[in-house]
């Protein structure tokens, strides 16, 4: 596997076969990555593959079972707490305090970094305005909607000026203005400089953002590399979608045009994936690998030809859908 | 708009600064809720009235039909009996309170502490705070007790001041122990359990009767309990007839409070940073 480096550096992340354990289960199962200063940094991959289980290694509140982890430098093991001041951390789930306004949350927060009052005060000001909840700032939390509380998580975690902020799944459950809103956010602190780590089951979100993502799966690492450089060496050029009527529940009649698609994929030497609702097919042209499907006497109830994605460098490492 | 680097705080961005330390942490934290409960006074209220009734309806409506006590040889009346026995009990229900229903909740409901654990806080600092929080609010309601003692002529301003010092001793062990058993709670009704032990202890612990009404095998099942030490230490501090003897109430409570302290900071850590 190469290693796509944008900048050479004292990375501000640095793992080496690293492992995560939770009992028996290998969570994260000897990975390894670099994150260069001022890069945008995505990890994609299925549920269950250990993107939340790095990110927690990383913001030290879960240890490292074995291998070699630095973050800004540090030991997290031994430097926690000078790790954690010069980091933002945006969990899955959002947690916030329910007790506390819409600005409390942020100026809470504000003092255990140790800002003064007035700091905190000020700074959450500027964040609130910075995600756009500045009316919202005497409000309580509750009635926030759940796109607005994501907001609040992410404008809270930016409340001690991180160099590295961790961002897991920060445009789960955003509308598409919210998430715009939060791209065009995120590219802001990147021009400043502040070094991205995101998780995300979006495609499109992490060719926009990443200047490199890693693909991960049952805690380890598939393929690495910039989002055009995977969809370029990684998959074919085309992919034809072919969706059938609905099949009948649970069979495999080699009747079913599914399976008659895939069949034919193969004589065709083209490589095929048979998703639950259609069969993808892979070919460096689209038009021409249809024609030749046409002459096997597949007839499908609808056709797409397509530019492959990163979501089809996924199904083709692995045989399954980022988001399960 | 993006936020001014002017208003970057000194600390960020510089690997050798200084990061709020143990101390520092555990204020933080009694500060986070002093502006969680600034909104919620009237539940803090009700926890100092709830044991002034105690007192006021057994003191003197049970105290007409009880008539006088003795205490280490002192006759006193039955409210002047009960009122420090009242007093050590809601040092210890404030603190108990706080460290299961409160913390069971910002542990597993709210998920609070995990927020809070990605900024320089420690679990040291989480747990000291914590405890600190749920002291100071048990000492707010023994400090009403105090008020309440001498303003019924049920104790001598000065001695009912000194037995203040034994509350915050008392809801700091008793908090200690809240904290570890909430850890092993799974779900809310796993506090019915605790109740079955507090409500039996509260009405054992002399509270209510001199210990000597217990026969004698009983006496030391009593003796055994950490709110009668409590309640003992208490009631000899505001009635004035404090002796050496009555370190060992306080080394109990101590060694309660340190002992399980630890363990609830050990737990904690185990389950917030797994
Ligand atoms: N605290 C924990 N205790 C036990 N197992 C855990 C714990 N946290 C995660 N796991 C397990 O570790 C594996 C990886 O989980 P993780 O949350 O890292 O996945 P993920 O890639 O973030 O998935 P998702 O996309 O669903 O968020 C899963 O099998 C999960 O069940
Ligand atoms: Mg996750």
């Amino acid at each position: 596997m190469t290693l796509v480096t944008a900048r050479t550096g004292d990375p501000v992340v640095k793992a080496h076969n690293l492992v995560k354990l939770y009992g028996e289960h290998r969570a994260v199962d000897g990975i390894d990555f670099d994150i260069q200063p001022g890069e945008t940094f995505a990890m994609l991959g299925p549920n269950g593959a250990g993107k939340s289980s790095t990110m927690k290694m990383i913001s030290t509140v879960s240890p490292v079972t074995s291998g070699e982890l630095r973050v800004l430098g540090l030991d997290p093991a031994a430097d926690g707490r000078r790790i954690r001041a010069r980091l933002g951390v945006v969990p899955q789930e959002d947690i916030l305090d329910m007790a506390l306004t819409v600005r409390e949350n942020i100026t809470v927060y504000a003092r255990y970094f140790g800002l003064s009052r007035t700091e905190a005060r000020h700074r959450a000001d500027e964040l609130l305005q910075f995600v756009q909840l500045a009316d919202r700032a005497d409000d309580q939390v509750r009635p926030l909607s759940g796109g607005m509380k994501r907001r609040l998580s992410i404008a809270r975690s930016m409340v001690n000026n991180p160099e590295l902020i961790l961002l897991d799944e920060p445009t789960t459950g955003l509308d598409p203005q919210a998430r715009h809103l939060l791209w065009e956010r995120l590219y802001q602190l990147k021009r400043q400089g502040v070094t991205l780590l995101l998780t995300t089951h979006y495609m499109d979100e992490a060719e926009q953002l990443a200047d490199r993502l890693v693909i991960m799966d049952r805690g380890r690492i598939v393929t690495e590399g910039t989002p055009r450089s995977l969809i370029e060496t990684k998959c074919s050029r085309d992919v034809v979608e072919l969706r059938f009527g609905e099949p009948a529940l649970g069979t495999d009649d080699p009747d079913d045009g599914a399976a008659r698609a895939e069949t034919a994929a193969a004589h065709l030497r083209l490589r095929s994936e048979r998703l639950p609702d259609r069969v993808l097919v892979y070919a460096d042209d689209g038009d021409r690998a249809l024609a030749g499907l046409a002459e096997h006497d597949v007839s499908a109830a609808s056709t797409l030809i397509r530019r492959a994605t990163l979501e089809d460098v996924f199904l083709t490492l692995t045989g399954r859908t980022l988001v399960e | 708009m993006l936020p001014s680097t002017a208003s970057r705080p000194a600390t960020a961005h510089t690997g050798q600064t200084k990061v709020p330390g143990l101390f520092v942490g555990m204020l933080r934290v009694f500060e986070h809720n002093l502006i969680s409960y600034r909104r919620m006074w009237l539940t803090l209220a009700s926890g100092v009235f709830e044991p002034l009734m105690y007192l006021l309806g057994m003191g003197y409506g049970m105290g007409s039909i009880i008539g006088d006590l003795s205490f280490r040889g002192d006759v006193v009346t039955y409210a002047a009996f009960i009122g420090p026995g009242l007093m050590a009990s809601s040092a210890m229900n404030g603190t108990l309170f706080d460290t299961t229903y409160n913390f069971f909740f910002k542990l597993r409901e709210s998920r609070q502490y995990d927020g809070m654990l990605v900024t320089p806080l420690t679990i040291g600092g989480l747990v000291g705070g914590e405890l600190s929080w749920a002291v100071a609010r048990g000492a707010i309601y023994s400090a009403f007790f105090v008020l309440t003692l001498i303003g019924l002529d049920l104790a001598e301003p000065l001695h009912a001041l000194s037995a203040w010092p034994a509350t915050l001793l008392t809801g700091w062990a008793f908090g200690a122990v809240g904290a570890t058993l909430t850890s092993y709670a799974r779900a809310w009704t796993d506090f019915d359990i605790m109740e079955l032990i507090v409500q039996p202890m509260f009405l054992a612990s002399t509270a209510f009767f001199p210990l000597t009404v217990f026969p004698e095998w009983a006496q030391s099942i009593v003796w055994a309990t950490p709110l009668f030490h409590a309640v003992d230490l208490t009631r000899a501090l505001a009635l004035g007839t404090a002796g050496w003897s009555d370190l060992v109430h306080v080394a109990y409570l101590v060694v309660m409070g340190l002992v399980f302290g630890v363990l609830a900071r050990r737990r904690l850590s185990r389950l917030l940073l797994e």
